[in-house]
Order: C-alpha cells, then structure tokens, then sequence
C-alpha cells in the first residue's frame, strides 16, 4: 500500500518542478502524436488503397496521356472486371490558394469501381444525366458553403479557360480514411470542350482505373495489359494502387523522413528533460534510500520507487498530451484541409505515443535507479543532515 | 552481567578506507562481546571509528577482517541479499536526524518495516500501535513527521526500530538534535525498551549525559576499543 502511495507523494513533492516537467512531457507528446498524424496522413491514400485496383498510366509520365481506346482492349484482358478513366483537371477555384483536387471521370464506372465514395442514388442519377455536373465530398461542401444547384467555376491550368459546373450532389466517405475534400466531373464534358478548343488534345485520358476480380491476379493482369500495349504509341505502366499512391509518396520522402525524424527528436529531448528530474530527485533521496536499505528492503523495491515515479509523471504527461492531440489535430487539420484532407489520429499513432512514454519514463529512471542501488549505505547516510 | 550469554560477539575486527593510495585504518582489532539486555555506550572522538563499528555490527557495512556474530550467525559471512533479509529481521535503527520519511504519517513510517513481513494488514495495524503506544504517540500516528517536534520525531524513529522486534537496536546520536528535555524523554524511552522489553542497545554518542542510562560505557580512540564499565547496571 505504502510504495504506491510514496510513488504518488513523492512525485509530488517538488509541485513546480513536477509541474514543469508534466507540462514538457505533455507538449512533447502533443508534438509527436501532431507529427505522426502528419504522416499517417501523407500515407492517407496508401492506406485507403484496394488491393482489387490497379492503376495504369503512360509508362514516360503521369504527365503524358493514353488513348481513350485502350479502354476496350484493357476491359477483354483476362481478370479484369471493370474500368474506369479519368484526367486530373487542375482547376483553380478563385484563388491559387483555394486547391483541391479536380478530377474528369466516368461517372458510370467510377461510383462502380470506388463503392466506399457514398453518394445517395438521386444524386447519383442527376450527376450521371447532366454533363456539366459536378460532386464534391462534404468537406469542400462544407468549406466553400457551396449548395446543390450552385453553379461553380473553375479556372483551367492544365486545360485553360473558365470552366462552369453545377453542383449535383455530395458525397461522403464510408469511413474516416476516405477523402471528402474531391471535385469531380464528367470527362465528356471535357473531352466535348476540349473538340473545339484543343482537338489535338481529344480522346485522351490521364489514367485508366481497373478493378480486377481478385487480388491474387493484380500482378498478372498488370502485366498483360503493359504487354499488350508494348511497342504502341503510349506504353503504359501499370501497378496496384497502393503501388500507384507511393510512387507519389516517394517524391517527397525526404519531407517524411524530416518530419519522422523531428518527432523522435522530440521524444530524445523530453527523455533527457526527464532524466534530469530523476536524477535531481535521486540525488535528493539518496539518504532516504540508504534508510530503506537499512531496514531490509532490497534493489528491487528502491528500483520500484524510481522507475514508478518516471512512469507516474510520464504517464501524467502521456494522457494529457493524447487527450489534446484530439482538439489540436481537428484544429490542425480544419486549418490544412488543402493539404491532408485526411487528418486523423490512428490508433497507431495513440500507440507510438505510449510505448514513447513508456521508453522516455524507463531510459530517464535507469541512471538515477543503478546509482541509488549502488551507493553504499554508509555513504548515503553520510547524506543526511 | 557476566552470567548473561553474549548476544554481540565481536573477534580481531578490523576496518580500513582507502583514500586514493593511501589507506587509513579505522578499527584495528576490535575484539567485544555485547550480551543480551545491554545498554552499551561507545564514546569517543570525531573520527574515532564509532559510528564505523556501528554500521559493522548492524550489517550495513563490510569488514576487512574479523568476525561479528550477532545471535550467533556470523554477518561477515552474509552476501549483499541475505544481509538484507538479516536486517529486516534482526536490527532496528535510530539514527541522529530521525531519517522518518517526511511524506509518510508517524503510523506509515512505523509499518514501513513490516511491508518485508508476511503478516496480514491487520496484523500489521496491531503492531504498528502497539509500537507507537509504547513510545506514546499513538495519538499522533496521523501526523507527518513534520508537524511533530524533533523529540516526537525522534520517538516515532524508536518506533519503527522496535516495531519488527528486532535482536538488537543500533542508535547513532539519538540524542545529538534534540534539546535536553527531548533527549532526557528518549534516552528514558530507551532505558524502559531495555529494562521492560529486554531489548539490547548499542548506542554511539558524545553526549555524556546519555551516557547515564548506559550500563556499560566503551570508549574508542584511533579504532582502538577501551575499556570503561558503568556500575549502576
């Protein structure tokens, strides 16, 4: 009864130092389970993945386009069960600043092959029969206050001109990994616009979508249909979707490795920060110590006393810096929708920061505790007075 | 006394630190018996050895040679672990400054001890007041140590030595902070736990006021033990 009271008391009475140290632990683990979510949320796509998809492009350049044609030839190889196209469009809403992803698609196919993109069936209906129709997921919705019928512009880049589309419906995600912050329109619509003003740039699509009909057969029907269009005018380069998301990871893995780097770091400083309060606090107790040895107990109940101590006020830190990462994240991610429509705190990351916890209370208490246990008794009564 | 068997029996003890290269004996064959019962007072000037013969006989500190068997088990042979255990069951404590933990009310120190026991919960209750009755205190075990005076304190310290009735009692200064009439109450606490409940005290101290109630005085000088008896035992 008594050490997990001692364990309580004694972390307790330094207050400000205490104090101090809770609030470090605490803005330590704010910052790393924000940093974590930062990479879950760079992973957002990877994680959402299908392992029924796959992805196939120019094999020079996403950049380059691939005939709408293929679209036939793709549908007969062997495996495949449906496909879907599409053109990342790059439209600017207003401002430069306003950005979120714009894509020209097939509407029949697309709902078809992305069942977890909830759209009600009136919605879908009135999306698929006007052309110049638009849906967005409720985010965007929810960020611009756009409305149904609302007739929204789009400044091209890629495809210039002002763009008119009519907000048809708004879709939501079957869970929290999808991304609620797309615009998306039909590619006749550009394909139609583009016959009067670019009709060299005609019939032509970004990339195909394939579903296939089982995940065992990703690989080989990739392969067939980059060997099919060996040798053509546009060769393709197909792969799984997953594979698809961290090719686009891969180009800025340096910003990850940076950001994966920084949160460690600030694990390492706190985990210093604590052991020099339990080194303080040891130096303190040494003479309190060397009484406990005098009355019989041993290595283990002084060890006990330190490493519980490390754990209580780590731990203080710990829960209080989780329950903020919920509102900070929110914040954080309201703030950068641009930029990580997905923006959630994973049960993973709730993990990492425990197990962190856990390492910096251990690592911070094992000096302190190898000193207290190996100071002789009568050198740490000579402590006292 | 002499017809009383020895319950401290010290042969050819001998103690030195080493001070870089230099080594500095601090017992030089120290040869004493303690019987049962004693109050014994070891006197002597600051660097004396005292309070080194002191942490010998109560384990807490290695010999370089000799033999000390306290209740016929010879401690110098005990590893680190099984000192320990042989602590806890057989030596209680009173140290100068109290050393009571200052977080922990008067009846927590006093259990402290017993947490090495198996006694049950209640068990341990019962002897915890037990113990704080005898040094009459029993009404403060809900006070921390420092809403208690130095002489209260220093009580509560005798308390927790007794409460695991330990073979012997060690005492360093127990007496060196308090006022007189604080060390006049311990010193008489002391006296009853020898006299009513046979315990046996071996106390280092410079007061020779304290050394009133001792029945047998040694005197230590260079680490070489002295012989002085008190009459009155």
């Amino acid at each position: 009864m008594h050490i997990i009271k001692l364990i309580f008391k004694n972390a307790f009475r330094h207050k400000l130092r205490t104090f101090l140290t809770i609030l470090g632990i605490t803005i330590a683990i704010l910052s790393f389970g924000l940093l974590r979510t930062v990479i879950s949320a760079w992973y957002a796509g990877v994680e959402a993945s299908s392992a029924t998809r796959l992805v196939s492009r120019n094999s020079i350049s996403l950049v380059f386009s691939l005939p709408i044609s293929y679209k036939d030839k793709i549908r007969q190889i062997e495996g495949v069960k449906i496909v879907s196209y599409g053109n990342w469009f790059g439209g600017i809403y207003i401002d430069e600043k306003n950005f979120f992803a714009n894509y020209a698609v097939d509407p029949k196919t697309y709902f078809e092959l992305y069942p977890e993109i909830i759209l009600s069936p009136e919605q879908k209906d009135a999306f698929v029969r006007d052309r110049k129709a638009f849906v967005a997921g409720r985010k965007l919705i929810a960020k611009y206050g756009w409305k149904i019928g609302d007739t929204i512009t789009l400044k091209g880049t890629i495809f210039p001109g002002n763009w008119d589309f009519v907000l048809r419906g708004i879709y939501k995600g079957r869970d929290q990994t999808v991304d609620e912050t797309a615009f998306i329109f039909h590619w006749e619509y550009l394909n139609e616009a583009l016959k009067k003003t670019a009709p060299l740039r005609t019939d032509q699509v970004g990339f195909y979508m394939i579903g296939v009909t089982k995940p065992s057969l990703a690989a080989s029907v990739a392969a067939d249909i980059d060997k099919t269009f060996k040798n053509s005018l546009a060769e393709t380069l197909t792969e799984t979707e997953k594979a698809f998301q961290l090719g686009f990871i891969s180009m800025t893995e340096a910003i990850v490795i940076a950001i994966q780097l920084v949160s460690f770091v600030v694990i390492f400083i706190i985990m210093a920060v604590m052991a020099n309060t339990m080194a303080m606090t040891a130096r303190e107790r040494i003479g309190e110590y060397a009484i406990f040895k005098t009355m019989g107990f041993g290595g283990w109940h002084i060890a006990g006393l330190i490493f519980g101590e490390s754990l209580f006020i780590t731990m203080i830190g710990c829960i209080i810096g989780i329950v903020l990462t919920f509102p900070a994240a929110k914040a954080f991610g309201t703030e950068l929708s641009t930029y990580f429509p997905i923006f959630i705190v994973e049960d993973k990351t709730i993990c990492l920061d425990i197990l962190a916890s856990f390492t910096v209370a251990l690592v911070a208490a094992i000096f302190p505790t190898w000193r207290a246990i190996k100071i002789r008794i009568a050198d740490g009564l000579r402590r006292i007075g | 006394m002499g017809n009383k068997s020895p319950i401290v029996e010290i042969k050819n003890l001998s103690k030195s630190y080493r001070r870089g290269n230099q080594i500095l004996p601090v017992l030089q064959d120290i040869t004493l018996d303690i019987a049962e019962g004693e109050f014994l007072a070891l006197m002597g000037p600051s660097g004396s050895g005292k309070t080194t013969l002191l942490n010998l006989i109560a384990g807490i500190d290695k010999a370089d040679k000799g033999i000390i068997k306290i209740g016929g088990v010879d401690i110098t042979s005990l590893s680190e672990t099984e000192l320990a255990h042989w602590r806890a069951a057989n030596v209680g404590f009173i140290f100068q400054f109290y050393n009571l933990i200052p977080v922990l009310t008067a009846f927590e120190n006093v259990e402290l001890p017993l947490l090495l026991t198996s006694l049950s919960k209640k068990d341990r209750q019962d002897h915890v007041k037990m113990a704080l009755q005898v040094v009459n205190l029993l009404d403060r075990m809900d006070h921390y140590p420092g809403q208690l005076s130095g002489g209260q304190q220093q009580r509560v310290a005798i308390a927790r030595a007794v409460v695991t009735d330990p073979v012997i009692l060690v005492a360093d200064e127990p007496t060196g902070d308090l006022d007189r009439v604080s060390a006049t109450e311990v010193l008489q606490l002391m006296e009853r736990l020898v006299h009513e409940l046979g315990k046996t005290i071996i106390m280092v101290t410079h007061d020779p006021w304290a050394t009133k109630v001792a029945h047998i005085i040694r005197h230590l000088d260079k680490g070489i033990l002295n012989a002085h008896h008190q009459t009155d035992f």
